[in-house]
């Protein structure tokens, strides 16, 4: 049943595993691309790792600057972890496995998408450090930017499935996955996640070799490990969009359950999440404010003129 | 109990709004304002308006709020900021925004676990928002798009390199 406590509970508690055991494959993954190990050795295969991660971040010292904007610092890192576990909220993870399902599940997804990036901006501008202000301000006009065509990227979905219900859209994918009709909104919505996720090659907010480490460069222990887990995961989140809004969801041949079809592909995405991050090069700021609006944001335009025409042609 | 949602959040709504106005620091005031926009998208949901309501929070409070935020964030920075960053640290500041923050929430948390799943009304979906947008109010659709379009050329204009003579 899509909604009880039981989906509630254990949906939330495999985000907080993933996205906790994400730090350890982000960093052996990266390490393999890079022909290097990684940590390999607390617990098999490194695995302890994250446990090791956890103590050193919980017993360092949680420090407020005195020159920072307390309740403003104290707020930032739990908007983006609110934002995207509230996001998650409409996913459908598989048939009578979600938490909620809304008429305009995907509206909700765009509307706590947009909100999350305040946890960025009000960081830095609580902080009051001139790094971290740096990083929000550039936080502040990437995500603008790149919000208007990560909207603009699904609506060609919308137009072939009409409706905004994600279920639906996946239910509509049964024929064909919408990959195929919608391959430029796919490749829109990818580089847009990942720019709206602040993730390496657009990891400008942060740009730890200019900017120190941007937005959060004066957070310490737990309240910078609420930032570190809240990216994780929004890249789970985004993952899972592209699933189910691109790559059919939780439909698959019938040799494995819907659930387990959905958590394989989300894994095939999040793992490309890491392989952009260790293998593009961070392209120079006004390079990527030129390259969401004079390239992405006509052909999206472009992408839901065709679309339509199609659907209207039908 | 949806009238009481409905008037909380309306509350809500309305005592950020004037604290908006009454807060000398521009930051929270503008923080104010993304919270009374919520407030709002709160109450046209409950009126049934749900895409009213998330068109609120995507547009408003998650585009040209933080455009504000990013101006007002650029101008604070000033050689006379010393006093206001005093006040900043006065709890007085964030009592009442973490307050109605926790009364949203649990509204929210109300309708999300059913209990205000038949809101008030009748519900309207995205269609018919864009039937009446091109249909009976063509014109002001027209109108406002050539407001922004001369916005857009003023914006231009302004943001032009000057030409030396």
């Amino acid at each position: 049943m899509v909604g009880s406590p039981l989906n509630v509970i254990g949906i939330l508690m495999a985000l907080i595993t993933v996205a906790a055991l994400l730090i350890w494959v982000e960093r052996r993954m990266l390490a393999v691309w890079q022909d290097r190990l990684g940590p390999n050795r607390l617990g098999p295969l490194g695995l302890l790792q994250v446990v090791a991660d956890m103590i050193k971040i919980l017993s360092k010292e949680d420090w407020v600057p005195p020159f920072a904007d307390r309740p403003i610092f104290v707020l930032a890192p739990t908007v983006v972890m609110v934002t995207a576990l509230v996001a998650f909220a409409v996913v459908p993870v598989a048939p009578g496995i979600g938490i909620i399902d809304l008429s305009f599940s995907l509206l909700y997804f765009l509307a706590l998408a947009s909100l999350s990036v305040y946890s960025l901006i009000l960081a830095g501008y609580a902080s009051n450090s001139k790094y971290a202000l740096y990083g929000s301000l550039r936080a502040a006009a990437q995500t603008l930017s790149y919000e208007v065509f990560m909207g603009l990227s699904l609506m060609g979905v919308v137009m072939l499935a009409g409706t905004f219900d994600l279920r639906a859209i996946v239910e509509a994918q049964r024929e064909q996955w919408f990959v195929v009709p919608q391959f430029l909104g796919f490749l829109l919505f990818l580089v847009a996640s990942v720019a709206e996720s602040h993730r390496g090659p657009f990891d400008l907010p942060e740009a730890e070799n200019e900017l120190v480490a941007g937005f959060h460069v004066e957070y310490s222990g737990m309240k910078f490990g609420m930032f570190f887990v809240g990216e994780y995961i929004g890249i789970t989140l985004g993952s899972a969009m592209i699933v189910t809004l691109f790559f059919g969801g939780w439909l698959g041949p019938a040799w494995l359950p819907p659930v387990v079809w959905f958590m394989l592909k989300t894994l095939l995405f999040i793992l490309l999440f890491i392989l952009m991050r260790g293998s593009l090069p961070r392209p120079r700021y006004d390079q990527l404010m030129a390259f969401g609006w004079k390239v992405l944001l006509p052909l999206s335009l472009l992408n839901i003129l065709v679309t339509g025409g199609v659907v209207l042609w039908r | 109990m949806l009238q009481i949602l409905f008037y909380t959040a309306a509350l809500v709504a309305v005592i950020s709004t004037v604290l908006v106005i009454t807060n000398a620091n521009a930051v929270h005031a503008l923080l104010y304002l993304i919270l009374s926009l919520i407030a709002s998208a709160v109450v046209f949901y409950l009126m049934g308006a749900y895409f009213a309501a998330l068109l609120e929070i995507i547009i408003y409070a998650g585009a040209i709020m933080v455009l504000f935020l990013f101006v007002v964030m650029m101008l604070n920075l000033g050689t006379q900021t010393l006093d206001q960053e005093r006040r900043w640290l006065e709890p007085s500041a964030w009592r009442w925004p973490t307050a109605m923050a926790t009364v949203l929430l649990i509204e929210f948390l109300y309708v999300f676990l059913g209990g205000g799943r038949n809101p008030t009304g009748h519900i309207v979906t995205p269609k018919e928002v864009g039937i009446t947008l091109l249909g009976p109010y063509v014109l002001a659709v027209e109108l406002a798009s050539m407001l922004l379009l001369a916005g857009l050329v003023a914006a231009y204009h302004l943001a032009r390199p000057e030409v030396r003579r």
